[in-house]
């Protein structure tokens, strides 16, 4: 790999971001938030890592996670047991830091409580704890923010390089299609297919990622267009290397760091998106909670400043740590914009 | 140049009609008929002690509105009358109420046309002067903090902004400074003097004004400072310097003529966001806007109503993207309106 040039490149710009400390705030936020979201079962649980009732011990966060996996079963005297009412004579409990797990619903008790030491965050109208919904949505948004990416960049390059490699009828049938993807008022059309199908999260990567690759397509083409005249090119195609090959092996890594670029920013606007849609009460299914659905209970209970504020703040920093990681990036693959 | 736009124009007319048709199909092949939720509505919630000759009425009912409807056609067929109606200027009825969709969407424009040409109008006359000013003073507390702020705005989701200042401003257990919903008071009287009702309206709008605006602002004076800075490095630029030029006219005249090219670009993304971008700030603070009614309308299956929209939003797309071209090549001398203008 040592003749690629794409690798020189590579740390050439890993150094210049690392000296770009906005863009190193948002890249750890990005870290610590996929660390959560990757512990998210083992911070916000309603299951005790550690329980000694009636002279036994147990784990009975480790025993649900070999009961998902289909390798343990609950012991009988765990089997349907309420944990809250089991740890009051335990001799011993170790609860996780926030004991509840995100949709479970109590209307019997707590509905509405402001944050408190028992709530860190507060609940909603159903009793559920804003913070373990908060911790399991954000698994909800990475997922849905990396999903509509990696769509809209498979297709984006796929029918940019087609276009720029090939040239000639199959570049005009593709850019034919591209300036129709541009006149589409897509907000309109996003908002219009989610709320006629069955609110789903795959829906909402299917029409995010459908309708937002334009942009990385065209971008492809013409970095296609500018290289495939070039010798290395030509060289490639004279040794015999398939068409595929020369797309994908020689000209697309000179072309993929704007790429990534984009894919920075495209992460910000679909978590963006994916959470107004669940504001207006047309994105994921109801029993889900992700920040936009708790966002979206405050709007008819506006008393509950809490279902507001820290759902939104969470949007938001995620927003701008992809923002941020974006500036960066682009900054540094560009050589031209340095001051 | 005339034949350039006739051109243009012309390859609108494929785009249009394939976009529309692509919202046609996936309106009428996806789940949910609208004849159904139009009769729960209506004639099936009045049935009592449900038996199987009503339940044959019903069906033959809804029937025959399908077929009124033009629903048991094949797609590309009503999308055929659909388009032959729209071109003669005939929107169809709202299958909801039956009401002549055009004049839906007359009673509700006003208020999102008054609302967003506001919010053009506050995005350029501040961003514009901040862009030029960030881009010459570089490095000042002004340029800092502006780029830090317009950054911040620009991430700052317009759903969350809107629900905070519902609940801290608009009454609830907070301030009352600001009215949560409509646009006119209680009090409010056809009779009053017309800058009472004006201000009655500003009023009302000050609030999803600074929604709409805020936006914009940040993505407009972010691409202003940089298109600034860029221009600024151009020999050009210090050409006019060594002939001696004032700092205002190198500034004003050479600068900022080239830096306006990308400017010109972002309103074009402005022209669809009179539709699609309303619908948030329209729901939230019930505004009976053009966003509100689409939104509605869509929750209704109201397709007469969503495909209107959705053509105008479509029309309004393309009409942005032609306007930024031609202005384009109107300012920018280097873009040429021959073949390799693309």
């Amino acid at each position: 790999m040592n003749g690629d040039p794409s690798q020189g490149q590579g740390s050439r710009a890993w150094a210049e971001l690392r000296r770009n400390a906005r863009a190193m705030w948002g890249l750890r936020f990005v870290v610590v938030l996929a660390v959560i979201a990757l512990l998210g079962d083992v911070i916000a649980s309603d299951k005790p890592y550690y329980l000694e009732v009636d002279g036994e011990r147990y784990s009975p966060l480790l025993l649900d996670y070999q009961v998902w996996l289909g390798i343990g079963k609950w012991p009988e005297p765990l089997a349907n047991a309420d944990f809250r009412q089991l740890a009051e004579r335990a001799d011993a409990v170790l609860w996780p830091p926030i004991p509840y797990a995100p949709t479970a619903v109590d209307i019997t008790g707590d509905i509405f409580e402001s944050p408190s030491r028992d709530h860190w965050l507060g609940t909603d109208g159903l009793g559920r704890d804003v913070a373990a919904g908060m911790i399991h949505g954000i698994r909800i948004s990475l997922t849905i923010g990396l999903v509509v990416v990696a769509i809209q960049a498979s297709i984006g390059i796929l029918l940019g390089g087609f276009a720029g490699y090939y040239g000639g009828l199959v570049d005009i049938l593709l850019s034919r299609l591209f300036e129709m993807m541009l006149g589409i008022p897509t907000f309109f059309l996003i908002i219009t297919v989610a709320a006629i199908f069955p609110p789903s999260i795959y829906t909402i990567m299917a029409i995010l990622g459908l309708t937002g690759w334009v942009g990385i397509a065209r971008f492809i083409r013409s970095e296609f267009l500018k290289v495939r005249a070039q010798d290395f090119v030509t060289a490639a195609r004279a040794i015999g290397a398939s068409d595929g090959r020369v797309m994908f092996r020689h000209i697309l890594p000179n072309a993929v760091a704007p790429v990534l670029v984009s894919m920075a920013f495209g992460v910000a606007s679909a978590i963006l998106t994916e959470s107004g849609l669940s504001f207006l009460g047309i994105g994921v299914p109801q029993h889900l909670v992700t920040w936009g659905s708790i966002l979206a209970e405050a709007r008819s209970s506006t008393f509950a400043w809490w279902l507001a504020v820290y759902p939104g703040a969470a949007i938001f920093l995620t927003v701008t740590a992809y923002n941020l990681l974006g500036d960066g990036l682009r900054d540094a693959l560009d050589p031209k914009l340095e001051a | 140049m005339l034949q350039y736009i006739v051109r243009r124009v012309l390859l609108l007319v494929p785009t249009f009609i394939g976009v529309t048709f692509l919202a046609f199909a996936i309106m009428l092949a996806a789940p949910g008929d609208p004849v159904e939720l139009f009769l729960s509505g209506g004639l099936a919630a009045g049935t009592e002690g449900v038996n199987t000759e009503r339940l044959a009425e019903i069906e033959e009912e809804k029937e025959r509105l399908r077929h009124e409807l033009g629903l048991d056609r094949s797609i590309p067929v009503q999308y055929g009358m659909w388009f032959s109606r729209l071109v003669r200027g005939d929107l169809g009825d709202s299958i909801k109420d039956r009401q002549p969709v055009w004049n839906k969407i007359r009673d509700r424009l006003p208020v999102t046309i008054v609302l967003n040409t506001l919010a053009i109008l506050i995005t350029y006359l501040i961003a514009i002067p901040l862009g030029i000013y960030s881009a010459v003073r570089t490095g000042s507390w002004l340029d800092q903090a502006s780029t830090l702020a317009v950054f911040m705005l620009y991430s700052l989701p317009v759903f969350w902004v809107g629900t905070l200042i519902i609940i801290f401003f608009c009454g609830g257990d907070f301030f009352a400074w600001f009215p949560p919903a409509g646009l006119h008071s209680l009090a409010y009287e056809p009779d009053w003097p017309w800058w009472q009702s004006a201000g009655d309206y500003l009023y009302h709008l000050a609030m999803p004004l600074l929604c709409t605006t805020y936006g914009a602002f940040a993505a407009l004076s972010r691409f202003m400072r940089s298109s600034m800075l860029e221009n600024a490095r151009q020999d050009y630029i210090r050409t006019a310097r060594a002939k001696g030029l004032s700092e205002p006219v190198v500034i004003l005249k050479h600068m900022l003529r080239n830096s306006l090219i990308p400017v010109i670009t972002i309103l074009a993304g402005l022209l669809p966001a009179l539709i699609g971008g309303s619908v948030i700030i329209e729901t939230i603070f019930s505004i009976p806007g053009i966003g509100q009614l689409g939104y509605q309308s869509v929750l209704a299956r109201d397709y007469p109503v969503v495909l209107a929209l959705f053509a105008a939003s479509t029309f309004l797309t393309l009409l942005g993207i032609l306007l930024s071209d031609i202005a384009l090549a109107v300012v920018d001398p280097r873009i040429s309106f021959g073949r390799a203008s693309r």
